[in-house]
This record gives C-alpha cells, sequence and structure tokens, in this order.
C-alpha cells in the first residue's frame, strides 16, 4: 500500500484540485460591447489553459481558465489589442500558453515548412506528369 | 529512372519521422508549465489577510531587504499538507515564510495552520487567483524564491520534499 500512495496521491490531486473561491464576474460573462466579446472570444480560443494543458481557455471550465478568461475581457474592455494581451500571458507563462505560435525560432519553422513541403512535393511530381503526355 | 537517388528520398522522410519519435521517448517528459517572470521584479499586489492573526501580504511587504521563500498553497491541497512539515524544517533553518493561500475560507485557512503549524510570516487570500495569473504560477502548491529587492529568483513546482530542503536554504542564502 504504501508504494502506491504517491500514484494515490498524483491521482488524487485533480479531483481537489479547484477549491472554492468567487469566479470572477467577466469569467462567464460576455461584454456589453459584442464586436469586443468577438474579439475576446477569439483570442480565448487561441490561448492555453494552464491548469488543464490541453484546452484553450475558452473551453475549460477550470478556475484558473476563468480567471484567465476575466483577464482577457478586462483588458479588450480597457481597449488593449489582442495581440498586446498575448504577449502579456508570454511575459508570464512562456510562449507554451499560445495556441498560436510566432513567427520566430522554431515557430518559424512550423509556418515555412508547409510551403517547403509543397514546392518539393511539386518538384517530385513534376516528372511524373512529363512522362505520361 | 534517370535519377535513382530520388528512391531514396521517402526513406530518408520515414528516417527523419522515426529519428523524432524515438527523440521523443528518450527525452524525459516535462508537464509543468514554467512562470517565466523568474528574474523579473513582483508584480504590484495587495492581498487582504487570509485569516484572522496572520498579517496580509502586498509584494512591497517583500521588497525589505531580505530574501524569503513565497509559498503558493491552499487548504483544500493535498501535496501542501504533505510539504508542511517541510516548510517548518525551513523556518526552523531560519528562513522566513510568506504565503499566498489560493481559493480558500478564513476558516478552511485557520483550521489547515491549526493542524500543520503555521511557518508563515504572512498569508495574502487570493481568492480569484489574480496574483497567481501575475506570478505565471501554474497550479499548487509552489514555492518561489524572492531576493531582498522583491526580485522573483527561482520557482520551485510541486510540493517541497525532503530533497528539496537544502537546495532551497542554499538559493535563499545566495540572495543575501
Amino acid at each position: 500500500m504504501r508504494a502506491f500512495a504517491p500514484i494515490l496521491l498524483a491521482l488524487s490531486v485533480p479531483v481537489f484540485a479547484q477549491g472554492s473561491g468567487p469566479t470572477p464576474p467577466l469569467a462567464n460573462r460576455q461584454l456589453a460591447d459584442p464586436a469586443q466579446e468577438a474579439q475576446a472570444m477569439r483570442l480565448m480560443h487561441s490561448l492555453r489553459c494552464i491548469q488543464c494543458q490541453g484546452q484553450s481557455i475558452a473551453d475549460s471550465d477550470a478556475a484558473m481558465a476563468g480567471t484567465m478568461r476575466a483577464e482577457v475581457r478586462q483588458q479588450i474592455a480597457a481597449g488593449q489589442k489582442p495581440q498586446a494581451i498575448r504577449s502579456w500571458m508570454i511575459d508570464r507563462y512562456g510562449e507554451w500558453v499560445s495556441f498560436e505560435p510566432d513567427m520566430k525560432g522554431v515557430g518559424l519553422l512550423l509556418w515555412v515548412a508547409p510551403f517547403f513541403i509543397f514546392v518539393a512535393s511539386i518538384w517530385l511530381a513534376r516528372g511524373l506528369f512529363r512522362r505520361r503526355t | 529512372m534517370n535519377r535513382p537517388w530520388l528512391l531514396w528520398i521517402p526513406l530518408a522522410v520515414v528516417a527523419f519521422i522515426g529519428g523524432l519519435a524515438i527523440y521523443g521517448l528518450a527525452v524525459p517528459k516535462d508537464d509543468q508549465v514554467h512562470s517565466a517572470m523568474i528574474g523579473k521584479k513582483l508584480p504590484a499586489f495587495a492581498l487582504p489577510a487570509a485569516t484572522a492573526g496572520v498579517p496580509a501580504l502586498s509584494n512591497t511587504d517583500m521588497a525589505d531587504g531580505k530574501p524569503r521563500l513565497l509559498n503558493i498553497f491552499a487548504s483544500w491541497c493535498l501535496p501542501c499538507k504533505a510539504e508542511a512539515p517541510h516548510l517548518e524544517t525551513l523556518k526552523a533553518a531560519g528562513v522566513e515564510i510568506d504565503a499566498i493561500a489560493v481559493r480558500d475560507k478564513p476558516e478552511d485557512v485557520a483550521a489547515f495552520l491549526a493542524e500543520f503549524g503555521n511557518p508563515f510570516r504572512r498569508i495574502g487570500s487570493d481568492s480569484e487567483m489574480a496574483v497567481q495569473l501575475m506570478l505565471g504560477s501554474s497550479g499548487v502548491p509552489e514555492t518561489y524564491v524572492i531576493g531582498g529587492d522583491g526580485t522573483i529568483l527561482f520557482q520551485h513546482i510541486g510540493d517541497i520534499r525532503a530533497e528539496h530542503v537544502p537546495m532551497l536554504i542554499e538559493k535563499v542564502n545566495a540572495a543575501k
């Protein structure tokens, strides 16, 4: 039993890992201005929840996601640009928090790789088409 | 086929993808989200006291020239109970510890302290996790080493175990 204790401990964490506290009002309430809400929603779908990792903060029910949604809506309501809010999150959690990698470093590779694969495949296919005609 | 070397390209691509897979298996997976605030000053915050009898916590309280630990915990968090004795050890070694209680109720914090002791100088209540977000903190428990000028120097994610105690003492002493 003792050997299983750390495993049980690890498994038990997510069940209790919420606690009870007030949810910030803007976590689950839309902004009054539909255009701003749409802007906030688009951004929330591209930010990753810290607590549940695979989900965006728009999809997640975790407490931390609620806090992050409230932060996004507050900053949007204050007239902040979505790109600036994304940077604000990246300044705290690193590139990891964004579902849209920046066009630099390894992120740049992700953006340009499809283009190179496309060009290379055309070049490879070229010979095949030529022989048939 | 006038260019037989072209035949090797698919093999090379498959070998590359296979290599990536083996690399992915060989490198240990890191699920933790590390704060990007290391090396930066504490953000400005002023949290109310988490329970009666222990003072509240603001960022300026931790910029008094003395390095210390900032422990993020919650009464509802199991690993926080597991690390409580090690925080006592750190306190006994002369390390000053401030704390932030996340999504907690005053009576629950009081019960937690009554059961596990209080190694904390101050405890702020972060009921909406707003300060956690500012710190780049991803969960409980977490422990930060804060320099005497209020700079975030180090982040320890997860509960403090016996083997982490000397390392944390070392980090706090190094910041003096």
